[in-house]
């Protein structure tokens, strides 16, 4: 007899997922690869809301997954939508060039 | 504990191996191409965890949404500004930032993980068929489809339906107005504004 998945495990699995997203934020610095990261840090987060919903029963953890989606959505409409007119000014800037709001 | 079928722990591991390897792939590949459908990989992971956990609304929508439009939208503006050139990984401004951040990566996973750990039973288990989706399916003699209680097979949809217009109605509301203001400002910021001489 081997043990039933546990929520426990999801709940590992998506710390992993979202630890490497942090890390990939912090370390590349293509601003798109960037986005990319954040949004694998949010799918970490809605893995943990899916699992925890599911044990439970709640269903207002899956309705807060839902929401998510949608700030995600704008999110990366808005951030490419900056990125695009900002490197149509400065060609292939990554964000160390992006230095120049400094004080 | 209850017993679970070999085929869920395939089910897990897979999805988990594709989730993970789809998260290195994001981090680590030089090309910005590479890298987005590096995550297609990861979202199809999450989307697989998701049916898993009987949540099969929200895993039709992570495919739909994130696979089929927020990924689309990455590659076309990739394709749009052709940036899609391999970078040198070796270059590093900052010296002692890959080190840090993989000292707060594991640090990370270390403490989430002692903390669910010390949780312990207080996050509850999976319960297969008694969870929030429960769908009592049987069939009578002609064949017919019928449901044994309230809920039928289609009851996360509507659970998550009547949670979404009911208790959370106004938030609902309000997401309608973040992406209207979102797509507007949107437009605003990638409009090229004719010279103020010419006007």
């Amino acid at each position: 007899m081997i043990a039933a998945i546990e929520p426990t495990w999801y709940l590992i699995v998506a710390a992993i997922l979202f630890a490497i997203g942090a890390f990939g934020l912090l370390v590349r610095r293509n601003p798109l690869q960037m986005f990319m990261c954040i949004e694998l840090m949010l799918n970490a987060a809605n893995l943990t809301f899916v699992a925890l919903a599911t044990s439970l029963g709640d269903i207002n953890g899956q309705t807060a997954v839902f929401f998510v989606l949608v700030v995600a959505a704008a999110e990366v409409v808005v951030g490419l939508g900056i990125l695009v007119s900002v490197l149509r000014r400065r060609p292939g800037a990554t964000a160390d060039d992006l230095a120049t709001l400094k004080g | 504990m209850i017993a679970a079928s070999p085929l869920e722990y395939v089910v897990f591991v897979a999805a988990t191996i594709m989730m993970l390897g789809g998260g290195i792939g994001v981090v680590s590949f030089r090309n910005p191409v590479h890298s987005a459908l590096s995550l297609v990989l990861t979202l199809f992971g999450v989307a697989v965890h998701f049916v898993a956990q009987e949540a099969h609304f929200l895993a039709a929508v992570q495919v739909i949404v994130y696979a089929g439009a927020i990924v689309v939208l990455f590659l076309f503006v990739i394709m749009l500004l052709g940036v899609d050139k391999s970078v040198d990984l070796s270059i590093e401004p900052i010296a002692v930032q890959r080190p840090l951040a993989a000292v707060m990566s594991i640090g990370l996973v270390g403490l989430v993980t002692a903390a669910v750990l010390k949780a312990g039973d207080a996050i509850g288990t999976v319960n297969q068929g008694t969870g929030i989706d429960v769908a009592f399916v049987e069939t009578d003699g002609t064949g017919q489809l019928t449901t044994a209680s309230a809920a039928s097979t289609d009851s996360n949809i509507e659970q998550l339906a009547v949670n979404l217009y009911t208790d959370h109605l106004l938030a609902f509301e309000l997401t309608s107005v973040l992406l209207i203001v979102a797509v507007a400002g949107t437009v605003l910021l990638t409009r090229k504004w004719p010279k103020a001489d010419a006007a």
